[in-house]
């Protein structure tokens, strides 16, 4: 099992936004049967559902013209330090209130990337960046939804997402990890002429102006809270992972390694 | 209590299909053969009331070319669709065939045909509503206003986005005092 990262800028950032998908995905559909109510339930099992078939777009994409290998191969024959996802989706599923605001601080930061993809020259990827864009509101949308009753909901309710929000918020900001071959990527001329990928720095202060906002608008006190004063949890981006990593790899790939060149 | 009568194609007549116009008698045909491949997950629609097929074309030695997309990214459907199409085309002569999924006429709602939207509300599901102009991506407050497709009521309230399939959204009659569901805007 070997894999070399690619060291082309775009390839390697598509690569990103597919893992963190992929293993998102794995995550959230662990709520099957679990949820606390079973609107959420649904819910959950529906954006893990999107979120796989999101990863297997971008594979696709990779395999198709950035020469990786095909899909299942790349998604499920990886060495752990060959995978780039960020330490925030890889955590297991918590309680409720964790997978929630994670759900939240993660679909938000999708949506940037795929609103900023849109913009990319490549007729194919901006074709599926916007429609992906449409998908992915439908998650936004039922954060905020939730996100929005529970911090205004009960004491308890109350208490509970802000204690998940502290948790939540270093691995979030880890989604924005500096990458090789950020700063070209940033260069490249999109569809209007301009680039279209703003880079991690800048992703992270749109997506964080957002975020407080929201959570100004529901009574949160961001100041008193100190989510300013917490620092990112990095590695994701450039293949180490936390302890939870390996062990998801381990279940999701089980089926694959039976036969590992099964067609299905 | 859901409605499940189908369609007459008396009812149906009249409403826009998206079978293109001007067909060549070959490609009608094919066209035809693919109206009556039904969508596994609401079988009263065909792949061509839905809108995913994107292109139809025959090369020279009579082999057939599809381009299908999908509806949801995630569709669980997708690849029985691929070959129920491809199957159904074989079945109807076709020397060869050739399926294709893309992206790069990507699906939305708005593709369903009128004649698709007034069969999905009679198999019981309130259709998608259209996009109103300039609205970039689904219209997530004309979500929350469905019909329902029993009795017409716009009293209604969203119980959740997400349904039993990716393409449906849960929904509370105050009228009936029954759920429904609806086709998700996308």
């Amino acid at each position: 099992m070997t894999f070399s990262i690619p060291s082309n800028p775009l390839p390697r950032y598509l690569l990103q936004i597919a893992d963190d998908q992929l293993v998102m995905g794995h995550r959230n559909s662990e709520w099957t049967g679990l949820g606390p109510i079973l609107e959420e339930d649904i819910a959950f099992s529906s954006i893990a559902q999107d979120q796989v078939g999101h990863s297997l777009a971008f594979y696709e994409i990779l395999h198709q013209t950035h020469g990786l290998d095909n899909p299942d191969q790349t998604a499920f024959n990886r060495p752990e330090n060959g995978m780039l996802s960020s330490w925030l989706v890889e955590q297991t599923i918590g309680d409720y209130a964790f997978s929630l605001v994670r759900h939240w601080c993660y679909d938000q930061a999708v949506a940037l990337r795929y609103e900023s993809l849109a913009q990319i020259q490549d007729p194919n990827l901006q074709a599926l960046a916007m429609k992906l864009r449409g998908e992915v509101k439908y998650h936004t949308f039922h954060a905020q939804t939730w996100m929005k009753s529970l911090l205004q909901g009960s004491e308890e309710s109350r208490l509970r997402m802000l204690s998940a929000l502290k948790e939540v918020w270093p691995l979030a900001l880890g989604m924005f990890e500096a990458w090789p071959g950020e700063t070209d990527l940033m260069q490249e001329p999109g569809s209007q002429g301009d680039p279209w990928y703003p880079g991690e720095k800048n992703l992270q202060n749109l997506w964080q102006t957002r975020a407080m906002e929201s959570l100004a608008s529901w009574g949160v006190e961001v100041e008193v809270l100190g989510l300013q004063r917490l620092e990112p949890v990095l590695g994701g981006r450039q293949g180490y992972h936390s302890e939870h990593l390996a062990p998801l790899l381990e279940e999701m790939t089980s089926v694959f390694r039976l036969d590992p060149q099964a067609e299905w | 209590m859901v409605n499940l009568e189908p369609t007459s194609p008396d009812a149906a007549q009249g409403l826009r299909g998206n079978i293109p116009q001007g067909l060549s008698v070959v490609l009608q045909r094919y066209w035809e053969v693919l109206d009556q491949v039904p969508d596994p997950e609401i079988p009263a629609i065909s792949v061509v009331d839905l809108g995913i097929v994107t292109r139809l074309t025959v090369e020279e030695d009579g082999g057939v070319r599809v381009v299908l997309t999908p509806t949801f990214a995630g569709c669980p459907a997708l690849r029985w669709m691929e070959k129920t199409v491809q199957e159904a085309l074989l079945e109807a002569g076709a020397p060869s065939v050739d399926v294709q999924t893309t992206f790069e006429n990507p699906w939305t709602s708005d593709r369903i045909s009128e004649a698709g939207r007034e069969k999905i509300r009679n198999f019981g599901l309130a259709p998608p509503p259209r996009r109103r102009p300039g609205c970039a991506g689904p219209d997530l407050e004309a979500l929350a206003l469905a019909a329902c497709p029993r009795c017409g009521s716009q009293n209604t309230s969203m119980k959740s986005p997400f349904g039993p399939t990716l393409c449906r959204s849960l929904h509370y009659c105050f009228d009936c005092l029954e759920a429904f569901e609806q086709f998700k805007p996308l």
